[in-house]
């Protein structure tokens, strides 16, 4: 009997631990190798941090890696600001149908895929986009305006596609606050905003942080509507990755600049878990 | 301690939800440094009064005074009454010291002066040392302090109490109505307490108003609520009662014969504002304490209710033990109460008696049609 729930949990166990093992460390180990070699002649690699000193010593590289991480925390810190009214909303003001209403409407965008979404928001903001035409028909330009290639379209294009993922952890940990408890704020004195900053806002840290960390993995690994809102200006990192793997060939530099990618993204996260007092496992559980 | 001072009024308050009247035309006053309690059951509209009086709730039309001020429009945190959560809503992201300081920290009292009034509000409640500690560290007992504490430091005109006892234990809620009716009489507060529990109403109140489908019944006193019930639904939810239907066949000045159908004549008490007449169909109501068990020698006065029994049951419990009697005739069942003083160790189940009580203990009122 014993045996056999031992057997049951490994059987559960095993998809998972082979995606983990197969898609996630032996590439990242054999990342790591290609990333610290060096081709000195055909088919002969020496060891080497050349990528490494690469990537510091060109400006583009770091800057590019240092614009991406900021535009990145920007962008969370963003779908945070509009996540939060509209979870709160639906977590604490509505009941019973409209709140499964208005979540679903949030929901619904997911249904068509990442590059119909951002094809959509060139269409609105494309020199000859809707916007532009309306403005015009309006009389409140003179020309045709491009809104699109410029870093608040990225920005714009980033919030719209992390909003789910910042609203659900935030529904859910807001649910779970109880609503005498935001009563007995106001009747000792408090108001809207310090109930807020002393009452919701601790309450629901633990949400924040996790929507705090999906959404900004996610924008930091985006490739997609940097690449297609910012056009050739966006100088988003994934994109010099991308450069290096498949325009270039050069997997030793685009391998390299994988792994300072994933020590960027755990750093920022890990500091982020430090200021804001969490941990990843009370994050998580939430 | 009273004086003539009014620290609540209402005036003809109603609360509709659609169709649904919660709140019926209430209109009480309540006099300063008084326990008021609201007892009814769930679902009487005592809550929503409560939450209209704490301004979560605004009335439907009617107003609602505290010392004399309209309260109509004004916000939970503008007035001056504060509210003990049935489940406390103590801030489990603060200590205990922070959660008494949050009303002290929003009216902008300076930062000494709140250490000093917590620390004071902390040593009232006999938990000078756990100002440190987390809320979730706290007994179920301690966590009522608190939440009281939280309030009363903030001197409020009214405490305003829903249900809190309602979550802990029998022993704990035994102790806490006394420690609460004590700590009440100490601060001089008027505390408004609403229940669903008679004995937490009975014990601790100055005055009790038992409410029903949204309007009081009748506001007294906890010993004449319990002696002198105005209307049927107090006399059947204050404390037992055996309680009969039936028909009045005869009226006096302020007493009345009624007949049980295929049962016995019962005479009673007409109370209150019903008015009966013969032919009336009447509530009749006995106390279990009230009703006498005659020993074989014994005969029942001559103005006495009296009826033939067999026991059915016998309950001890201490000092509430009763037995379960059934009528011969209408197989009526009967509580009677058994006080544990030895004169009724020999009763056994099944053997029959004869059961008086006199009329005066009798309660009679009209149903209504």
């Amino acid at each position: 009997m014993k045996q056999q729930s031992a057997l049951f949990f490994w059987l559960l166990l095993a998809p998972f631990a082979l995606w983990l093992i197969l898609l996630v460390i032996i590439p990242h180990i054999d990342m790591l190798g290609i990333a610290l070699r060096e081709q000195v002649a055909p088919r002969k690699y020496v060891f080497s941090v050349q990528n490494f000193t690469e990537f510091f010593t060109e400006p583009l590289y770091w800057r590019t890696f240092m614009r991406t991480a900021v535009m990145s925390i920007l962008a969370t810190a963003m779908t945070l600001i509009v996540a939060f009214p509209v979870s709160y909303f639906i977590a604490k003001m509505l009941r019973g149908r409209s709140k499964a209403f208005l979540f679903l409407l949030c929901l619904i965008p997911f249904w068509v895929s990442e590059l119909v979404r951002t094809y959509g928001w060139m269409i609105l903001l494309r020199e000859t986009g809707v916007i532009s035409n309306a403005l015009q028909y309006l009389g409140l330009v003179s020309g045709p305006v491009e809104l699109l290639y410029n870093d608040a379209a990225i920005m714009v294009g980033l919030v719209y596609t992390s909003m789910l993922f910042m609203v659900v952890p935030l529904v859910t940990v807001l649910e779970s606050l109880q609503d005498d408890i935001i009563e007995a704020s106001y009747d000792l004195g408090g108001n809207m905003w310090t109930t807020m900053r002393s009452i919701v806002i601790p309450h629901a840290m633990p949400g924040i942080v996790s929507g705090c960390i999906i959404v900004f993995m996610m924008t930091l690994g985006n490739y997609l509507t940097p690449n297609l809102l910012g056009g050739k200006d966006s100088l988003w990192f994934t994109e010099q990755i991308y450069t290096q793997f498949i325009t270039r060939f050069n997997w030793e530099l685009g391998s390299a600049f994988g792994i300072l990618l994933l020590l960027l993204s755990s750093l920022i996260v890990w500091l982020g878990l430090k200021l804001s007092k969490q941990t990843l496992t009370s994050t998580m559980a939430s | 301690m009273q004086s003539s001072v009014i620290d609540l009024e209402t005036r003809d308050v109603q609360k509709h939800y659609g169709d649904f009247t919660a709140v019926d035309n209430v209109s009480l006053q309540i006099e300063k440094g008084s326990f008021f309690s609201i007892l009814g059951p769930s679902g009487c509209g005592k809550t929503t009064l409560l939450r209209m009086i704490a301004g979560f709730d605004e009335p439907d039309s009617g107003d609602i005074l505290i010392r004399g001020d309209s309260m109509l429009g004004v916000a939970p945190n503008k007035r001056p009454a504060n509210m003990v959560f049935q489940h406390l809503a103590l801030f489990p992201m603060m200590s205990v010291a922070e959660n008494i300081a949050y009303g002290l920290r929003q009216k902008k009292v300076a930062a000494a002066e709140i250490n000093r009034r917590v620390q004071e509000a902390l040593e009232s409640v006999d938990l000078a040392s756990s100002g440190k500690k987390q809320i979730s560290q706290l007994s179920g007992g301690q966590k009522q302090r608190i939440a009281i504490a939280r309030c009363l430091v903030l001197e409020p005109k009214l405490l305003l109490l829903d249900e809190p006892l309602g979550a802990l234990d029998l022993k704990l809620r035994e102790h806490m109505k006394v420690e609460l009716k004590q700590m009440q009489n100490r601060v001089g507060t008027t505390f408004i307490y609403i229940t669903h529990d008679q004995s937490e109403a009975l014990v601790m109140s100055n005055k009790v108003a038992v409410m029903n489908n949204g309007s009081f019944e009748q506001v007294g006193e906890p010993a004449d609520l319990y002696y002198h019930p105005q209307t049927s639904f107090v006399a059947g939810f204050v404390g037992d009662a055996n309680r009969w239907q039936a028909s009045v066949s005869s009226v006096s000045n302020d007493s009345c014969t009624t007949a049980v159908a295929n049962g016995p004549q019962l005479r009673a008490k007409t109370a209150g504002a019903s008015r009966l007449a013969v032919g009336d169909l009447a509530d009749v109501f006995v106390r279990p304490e009230a009703i006498k068990i005659l020993q074989n020698s014994q005969s029942p006065a001559e103005t006495d209710n009296h009826l033939q029994c067999r026991v059915v049951d016998l309950l001890f419990n201490g000092a509430n033990s009763s037995a379960l009697l059934e009528e011969l005739a209408t197989a009526k069942t009967i509580h009677v109460a058994l006080p544990q003083t030895g004169e009724y160790l020999g009763l056994q189940k099944g053997e029959q008696l004869q059961i008086a009580w006199s009329p005066e203990q009798t309660h009679c009122f009209k149903v209504d049609s």
